[in-house]
């Protein structure tokens, strides 16, 4: 299980530097996201992967989770839910305003 | 247990709130809002600073779970004095805000708000995923300020700035990920206890995690190859979102300087991960600044640059000191570049008001009208920033400079700065004479700068006509030329003081023992 959770990490994290290095902005969006995803995996990992234990006391479990990068996670996935969500008003905006998306506002093939 | 260290996090919170529940009842309402809470801030950090005054380091459990478990925050000199600056940028900046600027855009004063808790927050945070949550309150508040008032500029800077900034959010995460599954904790005083402990195997997993917050940090400090972002980000915000964003690279270096000598410094083989490269990298932010502030057509991204080159000289300072006079010399180079660079944003923005078309762009001409005391001011702070006699600047500058180990680092920041602050007189004494001197010419239609595209604010639509300082504006640029010239009256005291801030940060041990106090400890082979 390791080897999956790491390759998913490591395979979201380079799709995402790919897409971030786009000049377009809905691509660097995507990427953001892709890293986001890959970031909340590797916190979720740093509590060690245990299958079939609970995170909090029960009386009948032998072994547990470690609750704490749960918690953390989801702090992480509130974050940037709402920073994606503001990314994509203000990419709208810069469109609007611009007339293109690239990301310096300036097309660069006229 | 007091309650008062809590107070800069929540006050401007409930502000925040207050403000958006009550928007419909007028600009006028929010205004009330916003400078009563500055007021009852600045009274509040004053109260901290005195507490903290008496060398007690306070720390605040969050619903009384004690380190490391629950989450701290932790007062001590320096966080008050940090506090307390908080409060000196943020009050005129209000101040001018509410003499119209905050009309421009919605929501203003929730922002404004909201950009203070979050940069008393990260001051005052105890673990590093409180600090990662602050820095994420401070950053979308300032998305928010930045694009406030519209215009092409300000989106396309603010597209950059906010990209920037989640990556390194990102990064942030991605290094607080390995802290805690390396450590088991991520309170920072325990990281200290921890560091030592962990496992030959481990360590180069440690070291990385390290490394990223370090990154990260710089970032935020605006350290050479990722400052690219912030002259064009400051110079394209409103003038009071710029004043206060003045205090956002410093929690950088703050962030740096707490995690680096609380954290770091702990384990030899995480100790000697900034040494190498600081000093040189921040020489080179210096050097990089420097050219941005002799190229920069606009007085905002001027001083935009020139908060760059504090970075720089902050960062060198940190890096460059031998016997520990090297702290308080930095730290009273904070305060100093911080107001002072805080209340240039404001004047610069006074400046282009007062000279209608011609904006603050340098490489127009067209005098400021009524300009006797903009001009005054501005020689004030020019020579102030450059680091000349008799002001704080210059303190500052000696104080880095006797502070400084002669070695070949610090040889080249004698050359640096020197060299800095020269080129920076000469810049101002040119924009001076662009700003007060040089009338527009003769007949009312501006020549078109250079290029036109690239100076989209002065292309289309009517040309602005000077617009008449409202009283308040005078008196928030006012007051904040005079809490820069306070550094001046009392430097004494302001250097005994922050010299015992950086001796009893660097003394490490009581803020370690004062965070964890009689608590059990944890062994590392008991963690998961």
């Amino acid at each position: 299980m390791e080897l999956v959770i790491a390759t998913a990490i490591g395979t979201l994290a380079a799709t995402a530097v790919y897409l971030v290095l786009r000049a377009r902005t809905f691509p660097v969006i995507l990427g953001l996201t892709l890293l986001s995803y890959a970031v909340n995996l590797l916190i979720f990992a740093g509590g060690r992967l245990v299958v079939g234990a609970p995170p909090l006391i029960d009386a009948t479990a032998e072994r547990y989770t470690d609750p704490l990068p749960q918690a953390l996670v989801l702090t992480a996935i509130v974050i940037s839910f709402g920073m994606t969500a503001y990314l994509v008003a203000l990419a709208l905006r810069a469109k609007g305003e611009a007339g293109t998306d690239h990301v310096d506002a300036q097309d660069d093939r006229p | 247990m007091s309650h008062v260290i809590i107070l800069p996090i929540i006050l401007p919170l409930l502000g925040a709130v207050l403000s958006l529940a009550g928007h419909r009842r007028g600009t006028r309402f929010s205004r009330t809002v916003l400078l009563s809470c500055g007021a009852i801030l600045a009274l509040v950090s004053i109260l901290l600073l005195e507490r903290a005054g008496s060398g007690a380091i306070t720390v605040y459990a969050l619903g009384n779970w004690p380190a490391p478990f629950g989450i701290v925050l932790v007062l001590d000199r320096l966080a008050a004095i940090m506090v307390t600056l908080t409060s000196a940028v943020a009050l005129p900046a209000m101040l001018y805000a509410a003499g119209g600027a905050d009309t421009r855009g919605r929501h203003f004063h929730a922002l404004f708000l909201m950009q203070i808790a979050g940069v008393n927050g990260a001051f005052l945070a105890g673990d590093l995923f409180n600090l990662f949550v602050f820095f994420e309150v401070l950053l979308l508040a300032s998305y928010g300020l930045l694009l406030h008032g519209n215009g092409l500029p300000r989106a396309r800077a603010g597209l950059a700035y906010v990209v920037v900034n989640l990556v390194g959010s990102s990064l942030f995460l991605i290094a607080l990920g390995l802290t805690y599954g390396m450590l088991g904790t991520l309170n920072l005083a325990d990281i200290a206890v921890a560091l030592p402990r962990v496992a030959d195997d481990a360590r180069a997993v440690v070291r990385a995690a390290c490394a990223l917050l370090a990154v990260v940090f710089c970032l935020k400090a605006a350290l050479l190859p990722l400052s690219l972002w912030l002259p064009h980000a400051y110079g394209a915000a409103s003038a009071p979102a710029a004043a206060i964003f003045a205090i956002l690279t410093k929690v950088g270096v703050y962030a740096l300087l707490r995690v680096s000598v609380i954290g770091f410094d702990a384990a030899d083989f995480t100790a000697d991960l900034l040494q190498p490269w600081l000093g040189p990298v921040a020489l080179a932010t210096i050097a990089w600044g420097t050219v941005g502030v002799l190229a920069a057509r606009r007085l905002a991204e001027v001083v935009g640059y020139l908060v760059v080159v504090s970075t720089g000289t902050l960062l060198v300072t940190i890096a460059a000191g031998g016997d520990g006079r090297n702290g308080a010399a930095a730290l009273f180079y904070l305060l100093h570049t911080t107001l002072a660079s805080a209340a240039f944003f404001l004047l610069v923005d006074r400046i282009a008001a007062a000279r209608g078309g011609a904006g603050d762009f340098l490489d127009i001409r067209g005098r400021a009208e009524d300009g006797g005391s903009l001009a005054l001011g501005f020689l004030l702070l020019a020579v102030t920033m450059s680091g000349m006699p008799p002001f704080s600047g210059f303190i500052a500058k000696v104080m880095v400079l006797r502070a400084v180990q002669f070695d070949a680092l610090g040889a080249a920041t004698w050359v640096m700065l020197i060299a800095s602050g020269l080129i920076a007189m000469v810049v101002m004494a040119r924009a001076a004479s662009a700003l007060f001197w040089e009338a527009a010419p003769a007949d009312d239609a501006l020549p078109a700068p250079a290029s036109v595209s690239s100076a989209p604010a002065v292309q289309s639509g009517p040309i602005p006509t000077p617009v008449p300082a409202s009283p308040r504006e005078l008196l928030a640029v006012g007051l904040s030329i005079g809490l820069s010239l306070v550094l001046v009256v009392a430097a004494r005291p302001v250097s005994e003081q922050v010299a015992l801030a950086a001796d009893q940060l660097l003394a490490r041990q009581p803020y370690i023992s004062a965070v964890l106090g009689p608590a059990p400890h944890i062994p590392l082979e008991r963690r998961p």
